[in-house]
């Protein structure tokens, strides 16, 4: 029963759907402001639909009603209650209705929090919005429901969630995601509602603007989440493979993040318009193409779901209508606007169109880097893929001018500045930061001259360097008033935010470049009892023991790490055989740290009860997802910045002078 | 002057429509299915043990005359007791020789296995080490592998062969490697 209410509720959200796609349409174009009106109440109600079509599923995981396919597909009875409930989005249906509730979600939170906003502008927001939920509710619907039932023959037991998947990491981590890849949607919409409403101005880009800056968030967060996870769990220590699927990820995220930088250009100085709506339908567009590439099967990766054609070619009608119709219109209407073009060479908007432009390059090869294979298919009869070394080598050559070019950037002014005078207050602190670069490699690098690294050396400087020139921009700003203090109070929150989203960059970049050139890697073998010396560690085989988990049996061992006789940690790798699957998992023990993490992963056991373990030392490693966090508290200092808060509270203060007047 | 913009503004769709086709076509292929360095080569050389007798082992000799499946499973492999009665039933129905590679197995467990839920195979051939598998160049369980019967390799399947799988791939296949087949029914 419960499973059918919940696809009664979905097809209820689709009705919903297509209303809110068309009517409100109407309604802007007649200014009928009942269909406007409309487009409110159905925002809600597709909302509150999705809500309990999804909390239908959750329940028939909870009570685990095998009837159900989905269900007994990705859940066993042995499966903890926190895994049952995670498992909802474990696989390609649920997480895809995961993915309209979010919809759904953002859909709601627009139709609630821009009431500010002109009516036939929101309306059509809103429309659009409800077009891309008639896409997704439908491709639910219609090829990939979690509802059907497995009827007649039901299993007497689920056939479990992966292994993989029964994490921590995994619960918060596709939500996370989702949020952000559904997040793009708001901006593109407010850009096709701008398109149709033939009204780009700054209003556009300033509305939006805290939008995008939110889904950005999420979107940060849930990549980090996402290295994390494949860090710990995946247990060889990596946390970046240049997977599709990653990649899939991380390309609506560089969009998204030329995009924030481009809307603060049109905003502030009206420049750049077209191009900025460009980017807003590309990100969104990025967004789709990897729900395209994830869920279709067209490549091959370590996440991607069954594939099935039907699905793919589903979602490859619905990513050429939507984004076919939004380029068209981009076509038609954008060579309308005007930008305005008052700024000369050395100027804060050149700054950010080097930014953009650096930043769609890299985008450029990392989207070529991931089609690659279907390319190459689609002219010759081969397979072949890129590896890292092509993202590795083509990203770097286009983000080290953006490191570059990051803190002269943040300086800048609009409109027109003295860039000898810029150059002049940043030239000895760029030394200093080489000459820090350099001792600091040196140091990593045992204090030799053997086997350097000039990328790490590199990598290095320029992330001094970007936090070294955030300080001087601080100081610069700072100077302007009497007192210090008085300066550093002056400086506006969504500065502070752009100070930390940057200082976010450079402490990842250095995440990135010490781990990746000075982690150590060592495959031993290792019997109880016995001490290994691993680069100045010592692993002791302290104990070995059988231990028997929820739903699985493990093989736990202990060991004692010590270095020049000072206890580091002690670590307790598991390897587990899950008892539905008898999928065999590699449980990695981390002991984290600030500078460093030592990591060790179970291999094989071998005779005489010894075992091949594996043991890492990873310098710096936890940078890499502080600095997401850096990030991310960045964009959440820019979007609560008073500028928004103000007009809230003006409007509070009428709405209450209003009631009062009453 | 608009003219020359809007040529500017359509780039994006221009370069998407094209985006699209390469899309369109490489939805059909499934990036799983790796050219095999197997199809139109014989079975690898092997000598392996029986399943059901570790003293007694089957070389290349052993293979039928004549069309055969070669099926790749293990009992640690789910997908696998998902596929296993409709081998069961097809191997009953059909005249088609099914020969099982216990993969990377435990011995005991899969003669157990057997034992449950009935025996499809002509006889199963024990790849303890995953030798033959690795020569196969099997990447999971299950997979088979359609061999005529001079033991040339003429198509592999990847995933668990259900009634439509028999019925729009295997079976056709099947008929044109062995014309006596071709009264054969689709199964239901």
């Amino acid at each position: 029963m419960i499973p059918e209410l919940g696809n009664f509720f979905l097809i209820m959200a689709f009705i919903n759907a297509i209303l809110l796609g068309t009517l409100p349409f109407y309604g802007a174009q007649t200014n009928h402001k009942g269909l406007i009106q409309f487009a409110h109440k159905a925002s809600t109600s597709i909302f509150l639909l999705m809500l309990a079509s999804f909390v239908c599923l959750t329940i028939s995981f909870i009570q685990n009603d095998f009837s159900v396919a989905y269900v007994a597909n990705h859940s066993n009875t042995q499966l903890p209650i926190y895994y049952r409930i995670s498992a909802v989005w474990g696989s390609h249906e649920g997480s895809l209705l995961l993915w309209v509730l979010i919809l759904a979600g953002w859909i709601f939170a627009v139709s609630k929090f821009s009431k500010s906003l002109p009516d036939t502008m929101i309306a059509r927001v809103l429309g659009v919005m409800g077009l891309i939920a008639v896409g997704f509710v439908s491709f639910t619907l219609f090829t990939s429901n979690p509802f059907e039932r497995a009827l007649p023959f039901i299993p007497i037991d689920g056939a479990d969630l992966n292994p993989l998947l029964q994490d921590f990491g995994l619960i918060v981590h596709p939500p996370m995601l989702y949020m952000g890849y559904v997040g793009f949607s708001v901006v593109f919409a407010f850009a096709i509602a701008g398109l149709l409403q033939g009204e780009l101005d700054y209003k556009w880009a300033k509305w939006s603007r805290p939008w995008t800056t939110v889904a950005w968030i999420f979107m940060t967060l849930g990549i980090a989440l996402g290295s994390w996870w494949a860090y710990y769990e995946l247990g060889w220590g990596g946390w970046w493979f240049w997977d599709p699927v990653e990649n899939a990820s991380f390309l609506p995220w560089l969009a998204g993040t030329a995009l924030i930088h481009s809307l603060a250009a049109t905003e502030k100085r009206a420049a750049f318009k077209s191009w900025t709506v460009l980017l807003a339908i590309l990100t969104f567009s990025l967004s789709l193409l990897g729900t395209f590439l994830v869920r279709s099967g067209v490549l091959t990766s370590v996440h991607a779901f069954a594939n099935d054609p039907v699905r793919g070619k589903f979602i490859l009608m619905f990513l050429a209508i939507v984004v076919g119709a939004s380029l068209i219109l981009y076509a038609i209407q954008s060579s309308k606007v005007r930008s305005k073009s008052d700024y000369t060479l050395v100027s804060r908007e050149i700054a950010l169109l080097f930014n953009n432009a650096l930043l769609a390059v890299s985008t450029f090869v990392v989207l070529l880097g991931t089609l690659h294979p279907l390319i190459v298919e689609a002219f010759t009869d081969g397979k072949s893929s890129v590896g890292p070394p092509y993202f590795n080598l083509m990203f770097s050559v286009f983000f080290i001018p953006i490191l570059l070019l990051m803190p002269l950037g943040q300086q800048i002014s609009w409109k027109k500045d003295d860039l000898p005078a810029l150059l002049k207050k940043y030239v000895w602190w760029f030394l200093s930061c080489i000459f820090l670069g350099l001792l600091l490699t040196f140091g990593l690098n045992g204090f030799t001259f053997t086997d350097i690294e000039p990328m790490a050396i590199l990598g290095t400087i320029l992330g001094l360097w970007v936090i070294a020139g955030t300080v001087k921009y601080i100081q610069l700003q700072s100077a302007k008033s009497q007192s210090r203090l008085a300066g550093v109070r002056k400086i506006s929150r969504s500065y502070w935010g752009m100070i930390l989203a940057h200082i976010g960059v450079a402490v990842t970049t250095l995440g990135v470049v010490l781990t990746s050139y000075y982690s150590i890697e060592k495959d031993i073998r290792i019997e109880i009892g016995e001490t290994v010396e691993v680069e100045g560690l010592s692993v002791h085989f302290k104990d070995f023991k059988n231990i028997q988990g929820p739903n699985y049996i493990a093989s736990k061992a202990i060991f004692d790490v010590t270095k020049d006789d000072d206890f580091i940690a002690q670590l307790k790798p598991e390897k587990r055989r899950y008892n539905a699957s008898q999928m065999v998992m590699t449980e990695a023990a981390i002991d984290p740290g600030l500078f460093r993490d030592v990591y060790i992963a179970m291999g094989e056991p071998l005779d005489n009860s010894a075992w091949a373990i594996r043991v890492y030392y990873k310098p710096f490693v936890r940078w890499i997802w502080l600095g997401a966090i850096f990030m991310a508290l960045g964009g959440i200092l820019a979007m609560t910045d008073k500028r928004y808060r103000e007009k809230k509270l003006k409007k509070k203060a009428s709405q209450e002078a209003n009631t009062n007047g009453q | 002057m608009a003219n020359k913009k809007v040529i500017i503004t359509s780039i994006p769709i221009v370069i998407f429509t094209a985006l699209v086709v390469v899309f369109w076509f490489s939805l059909g292929n499934d990036p799983t299915e790796l050219p095999s360095q197997r199809i139109g080569k014989e079975v690898p050389e092997f000598r392996l043990s029986n399943l059901h007798n570790a003293e007694e082992f089957f070389t290349n000799q052993d293979l039928p005359k004549k069309p055969f499946l070669l099926n790749v499973w293990a009992t640690w492999c789910v997908s696998c007791h998902v596929e296993h009665p409709y081998l069961v039933k097809f191997a009953n129905q059909y005249p088609i020789p099914i020969i099982g590679l216990n993969y990377k197995d435990e011995r005991v467990d899969a003669l157990k296995y057997l034992q449950k839920g009935g025996d499809p195979y002509l006889f199963s051939i024990a790849d303890e080490d995953g030798t033959m598998g690795i020569d196969l160049g099997v990447y999971g369980a299950p997979e088979t592998f359609l061999v005529d019967g001079n033991g040339v390799i003429h198509h592999r399947y990847v995933g668990v062969i259900d009634n439509r799988v028999w019925n729009t791939i295997i079976l056709p296949k099947m008929k044109e490697l062995d014309p006596n087949l071709e009264q054969l029914e689709a199964a239901e």
